[in-house]
């Protein structure tokens, strides 16, 4: 039996989560390998709603498989593919289906992705998204219909504490916790104090949410300079950097496995905040060794 | 003001391709003001158009002609006679100016040589920058006078999302500014972030039913 | 004009060099037709555009040097309106006509001749080339 991941939130003393990320194509054949490789060493799975803004088997199809063999999910939901009446119309499916969590996101520009000319919906963004969970949760539609057959969503959200300039990024923060999230699963995180004062805002609006620290295993120098060079929130210093450079030549992936446990220890270790959330992109069948190397096996 | 570029020259010629006479007319107001289509470039649009037609030996006649505002049914009509004696109009107005010039002239051809891109102002010379997206539902008063449907990238109306680059540049374009950084040094400037603070609740989208129409009463 | 090098000369330069080419005997292409103007800086797109369109195989526009003009930027002016004729020509598909700008003092005679002969030799080379 899977523990729901909202008591997994109330009770465990560090909480550990992972993605399993879509395939392009109706070939669900990998993603179900690694759903079967990771669903009982952790928490919860997320599972990415055309991440990048790269078409892909949409995340309530893998949240479905995620379910079948046996496994909690969580939904992630972008507002950037869907108006307000689809996004609605996929939860009740979604939660009538035995999916329960949702985490809620605003979603890369078209830009960044595969389908360049398509038209952006944002027809909401992440904090109205928290809010029109709520709305579903509590029996009504956005536009106040009563709603036959409700949900009950465990309602998640990310952050990026390493932004620069943070206060605006903070004040959105605080929308959202004012609007009543349970999990925050932040952007990838490399130094603990900027994780340590993140934990300690959140803490003073709402100390019952959890905070889960995104882990995303740097590999090498260039993986390194391309994500400060290219990925927004994300910042990796250059203590890091100099480590990943003295790793010999081939080891770059267990180097970046290597450190990404060290932080999860030191980050449980300190009790800095409630758990993590990793990420391993394309790399899904070594988040294993991270758990392991981590001691959360 | 409404800002338009001019169309890339393959596509203008591929329109008057099948036309020995044409109109190249201009607009005096928007497109002039913002170097695309005014007295100047309708002059050196024909030139262009005669140069490269004479060069594949299929020679175009142009005529040129640009009104005070290419949107006003009246001026538009004042080209009434150069329009008899074409087969077809080329417009460097923004797309009411052309429609316009489509609806007064309906029994000929008239074809955009511009893309009209948005509503602006100049940052510097040359250099425009879109202001306002005609929404029909202004948010000024809460983003203290920043606009979050157009500068900002995604439109939010909570911003900023998470993927704001270093300095507070867009996600999107480093050469941009995130609107939402833009927004809370403005109001923090102004001792007002509370303003920021307050969740804005989603976007009525229909506040202008397309294809918009106001009925206006002069005072 | 067919065929004609148009040389739009500033009256306090290129003219003057021009005037004084002649005055000393200097041999500058016969298809040459100068144009007397009060600053490179007066000449405009449309200008060299229809100056082609008559026929003319190339187009000089020669004003003073780097911090003499008389009118302060007509020269950058200029320089910078010859470079956007470029690419209007280059967008028709047009490019074996140069349109260029040269820089000169008002005592330069040789200088003067030595461009008109050398833009005289490209457009030769352009039409042979075709």
């Amino acid at each position: 039996m899977v523990t729901p991941f909202r008591e997994t939130l109330k009770t465990k003393d560090f909480i550990v989560t992972a993605e399993a990320a879509p395939g392009k194509g109706s070939n669900v054949a990998k993603t179900i390998e690694h759903i079967e490789l990771l669903k009982d060493k952790v928490d919860g799975l997320n599972v990415t709603d055309n991440q990048s803004s790269v078409m892909r088997y949409p995340s309530v199809g893998v949240c479905l498989l995620i379910k079948e063999h046996g496994g909690e999910p969580v939904l992630q939901v972008t507002c950037r593919d869907r108006n307000r009446l689809a996004i609605q119309a996929d939860l009740l499916f979604a939660y009538s289906r035995g999916v329960s969590n949702v985490l809620c996101l605003t979603g890369d520009s078209v830009d960044v992705g595969d389908h360049k000319e398509a038209k952006q919906v944002f027809d909401l963004d992440s904090v109205q998204l928290i809010h029109l969970v709520h709305t579903l949760n509590s029996g009504k539609d956005m536009a106040g219909n009563e709603l036959d057959g409700s949900i009950d969503f465990c309602i998640g959200t990310s952050a990026s504490p390493s932004s620069d300039p943070l206060e605006p990024q903070l004040i959105k923060v605080e929308k959202k916790l004012r609007a009543g999230v349970s999990f925050i699963q932040t952007q990838a995180v490399y130094e603990l104090d900027e994780l340590k004062r993140f934990a300690e805002f959140v803490r003073n609006i709402d100390q019952d949410v959890k905070v889960l620290a995104g882990i995303v295993p740097v590999i090498g120098v260039k993986m390194a300079a391309y994500m400060n060079e290219n990925v927004p929130g994300v910042f990796i210093p250059q203590d890091l950097i100099d480590e990943l450079a003295e790793a010999p030549k081939g080891t770059g992936v267990s180097k970046g496995i290597e450190i990404a446990a060290r932080m999860i220890r030191q980050i449980r270790d300190a009790r800095v905040c409630d758990g993590v959330h990793i990420m391993f992109i394309g790399r899904e069948d070594r988040v294993p060794e991270i758990l392991a190397a981590a001691g959360l096996v | 003001m409404i800002i338009a570029e001019r169309k890339p020259m393959a596509e203008i010629s591929r329109a008057v391709a099948p036309y020995k006479k044409v109109l190249v007319a201009g607009c005096g107001t928007c497109v002039a003001v913002c170097w695309a289509g005014g007295e100047k470039e309708v002059g050196i649009l024909a030139s262009q158009l005669r140069l490269a037609r004479s060069a594949e030996g299929n020679e175009i006649v142009t005529l040129e002609a640009t009104v005070e505002r290419q949107c006003e049914k009246e001026m538009v009509m004042e080209l009434r006679d150069k329009v008899s004696e074409v087969e077809a109009v080329l417009s460097l107005a923004c797309g009411a100016g052309v429609q316009t010039m489509a609806d007064v002239f309906e029994d000929k051809p008239v074809f955009p040589a511009v893309n009209t891109t948005f509503i602006g102002m100049p940052e510097s010379e040359g250099v425009w920058v879109e202001m306002c997206g005609a929404c029909g539902d202004c948010y000024l008063d809460r983003t203290g006078g920043i606009c979050p449907v157009v500068r900002c990238a995604k439109g939010l109306l909570n911003g900023p999302c998470g993927g704001t680059r270093k300095g507070g540049k867009c996600e999107i374009d480093a050469g941009k500014d995130c609107a939402w950084v833009l927004i809370y040094r403005r109001l923090e400037k102004q001792g007002r972030l509370d303003l920021m603070r307050q969740y804005n609740a989603p976007k009525n989208f229909r506040a202008v039913k397309r294809p918009g129409r106001v009925q206006a009463v002069k005072a | 004009m067919n065929g004609a090098i148009v040389a739009f000369c500033c009256q306090h330069s290129a003219y003057p060099a021009a005037d004084l080419a002649g005055k000393l005997g200097l041999h500058y292409p016969e298809a040459l037709r100068i144009i007397r103007i009060p600053c490179a800086g007066r000449v405009d797109v449309i200008h060299i555009l229809r100056a082609f369109e008559k026929g003319a195989s190339a187009v000089l526009v020669l004003g003073c040097e780097d911090g003499a003009c008389h009118h302060i930027t007509g020269n950058t002016r200029a320089k910078e309106r010859v470079k956007h004729c470029e690419m209007l020509l280059k967008e028709i598909g047009i490019d074996g006509r140069p349109a260029v700008m040269f820089s000169l003092s008002p005592n330069a005679p040789h200088k003067f001749v030595r461009v008109a002969n050398e833009i005289e030799m490209v457009t030769r080379e352009l039409r042979e080339a075709r």
